[in-house]
């Protein structure tokens, strides 16, 4: 193995990518952490947003509707990119300005509650679309036989819809989870240190640039494998009432 | 069945219900009263209004007008029909059980997942207890074996066994079945009706909707002929299918046999 790094002449990347001060591993999976942080932060405000949504679309008035109808349309058709710098740059403007006229003055809007804002806005739209879906492919009976035994509508939200729901949405929302994660990238044009930001650093100081986007895109990728074998377990959970299709192997 | 009818208030009274979808209306005035202990059985053709009119005594659908009490409890209504007060419609739910013609079990709960889950979340009985008697009911239906199985894993017959144990674990004061077998295989129809008839024999208030006329005639001790909305005959067993007096039935009985 040493000869072969060795022969390749890997041995200066190594040291680079140490995670004692002279190399810049530290600050790699410093990034790292606060990608993960925003990428978790931005999905659950993502879910409690698209729960929220899907309900106002499915049984709100017309008004509620028309609103959430052009949320998530604008949001679907709208780069991420450039919703990010509308999102960012306008949401702390309109904060500060809040705050000015409440007598507060200007406030400091941290990085990651900044971040988790503007992607759990993203991630709310797409999630919306795709909890409507699935609680649309609830066999009516199931949630009919709740209110048949009087369930109280917020009881059953907790214990039928959402759990008879969860087989037909997993499959989407462990995408929206891929998609989080890597739209902390994103995140980098305004400044925030998550992974994509600290890795340039890194390569733009020591010139290796080729290091340490190799080793990024390694970072992600083990992220999006234990991400996948995850929700592959969480699956097989919500399916757990489901009897397996006739022909699948296992 | 109970003589003196003025202290005991009747299971369930319907008094000149409408229903209308829309333009379509579906329940022209429909009156009905069963005692305690009454099993009613609705006839008629496809598109009559039964499951409208057992559907509206529990409000799954909202009726047009008309009263309906349950055990004596009027009803609330708005007048446009719709649930005066829809914490009295969920009391009244839970005390009304009804047993679908889809089963309608929970697929993400284990057949004692779904027996328990009304007595313990909405009636609020202690887990311990709502799972003895749940087991005791599963053994009524012949499910013994089948608690920790999911519904998907057993037969119609076996899942409608299921949802009659589970609405039997709310203690109902009255059972509304729709059409119970409708959507079983012919070899798994008996099993069912067997357990229903047991329910009729211990005299459970039941009303029942239902195309398999030997049955209704067997345990019903009521029975009303819906047509096109309207109650066209009603009457004991031996009135309705000894001797019919609207051409109406007469012709149904004989399409139906
Ligand atoms: N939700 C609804 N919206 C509109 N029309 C409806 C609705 N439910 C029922 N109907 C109509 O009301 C009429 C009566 O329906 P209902 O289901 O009560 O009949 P049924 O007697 O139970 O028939 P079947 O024996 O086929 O089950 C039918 O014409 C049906 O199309
Ligand atoms: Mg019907």
């Amino acid at each position: 193995m040493e000869t072969v790094i060795d022969a390749l002449g890997l041995t200066d990347s190594f040291q680079l990518l140490s995670l004692s001060p002279p190399g810049w591993g530290m600050n790699l999976l410093r990034g790292l952490a606060n990608s993960v942080k925003i990428a978790v932060g931005a999905y659950l405000l993502g879910l409690v947003i698209g729960l929220f949504g899907a309900y106002g679309k499915l049984n709100g008035g017309p008004i509620t509707r028309d609103l959430l109808a052009i949320y998530t349309t604008v949001v679907r058709a709208v780069p991420e990119l450039v919703l990010i710098l509308i999102l960012y740059f306008v949401g702390t403007d309109l904060i500060n300005k809040a705050s000015s006229a409440l007598g507060y003055g200007r406030v400091e809007i941290s990085g990651v509650a900044a971040g988790i804002g503007v992607l759990g806005v993203v991630q709310g739209a797409y999630a919306t679309e795709i909890l409507r879906g699935a609680i649309k492919a609830i066999p009516v009976g199931q949630i009919e036989a709740a209110r048949a035994f009087g369930m109280p509508a917020m009881m059953m939200m907790r214990r039928v819809t959402i759990p008879a729901m969860l087989s037909f949405a997993i499959p989407g929302l462990a995408n929206l989870w891929l998609i989080a994660t890597k739209d902390t990238a994103l995140l980098a044009v305004v400044g925030f240190s998550e992974l994509t930001l600290e890795t340039r650093q890194a390569a733009s100081s020591t010139r290796a640039y080729m290091t340490f986007f190799l080793a990024a895109g390694g970072l992600y990728l083990i992220m999006t494998l234990i991400s996948t074998f995850a929700f592959s377990r969480i699956e097989k959970w919500a399916r757990r009432g489901e009897r397996p299709m006739s022909g699948d192997a296992k | 069945m109970v003589s003196d009818g003025a202290a005991v208030p009747k299971a369930i009274m319907v008094n000149d219900l409408h229903k209308s979808f829309g333009t379509l209306e579906v329940l022209k005035g429909v009156s009905l009263v069963a005692e305690k202990g009454d099993v009613v059985a609705i006839i008629g053709g496809s598109g009559s209004g039964k499951s409208t009119m057992l559907r509206c005594i529990n409000f799954l659908e909202t009726p047009s007008s008309g009263e309906i009490s349950i055990t004596g409890e009027v009803i609330e209504m708005k007048p446009d029909g719709s649930p005066h007060n829809q914490k009295q419609i969920e009391k009244m739910r839970s005390r009304v059980a009804m047993v679908f013609q889809s089963f309608n079990l929970w697929s993400h709960r284990t057949i004692l997942e779904n027996m328990i889950e009304v007595p313990v979340h909405v009636l609020k009985v202690p887990k311990a207890e709502a799972i003895a008697k749940a087991r005791e009911l599963l053994a009524r239906v012949g499910l013994a074996d089948k608690e920790d199985s999911y519904p998907a894993f057993l037969s119609g017959g076996q899942q409608q066994r299921a949802a009659i144990a589970r609405a039997l674990a709310v203690d109902p004061e009255v059972m509304l079945f729709d059409e119970p077998t409708s959507a079983l295989d012919p070899e798994l129809v008996g099993e069912v009706l067997g357990v229903i008839r047991d329910l009729a024999a211990e005299g459970r208030t039941m009303i029942l909707v239902t195309h398999e006329m030997k049955f209704a005639r067997e345990v019903a001790n009521k029975i009303v002929y819906l047509y096109e909305g309207r109650i066209e005959e009603h009457g004991t067993p031996a009135e309705i299918f000894g001797a019919p007096k609207s051409e109406r039935l007469k012709q149904f009985l004989q399409s139906v046999t």
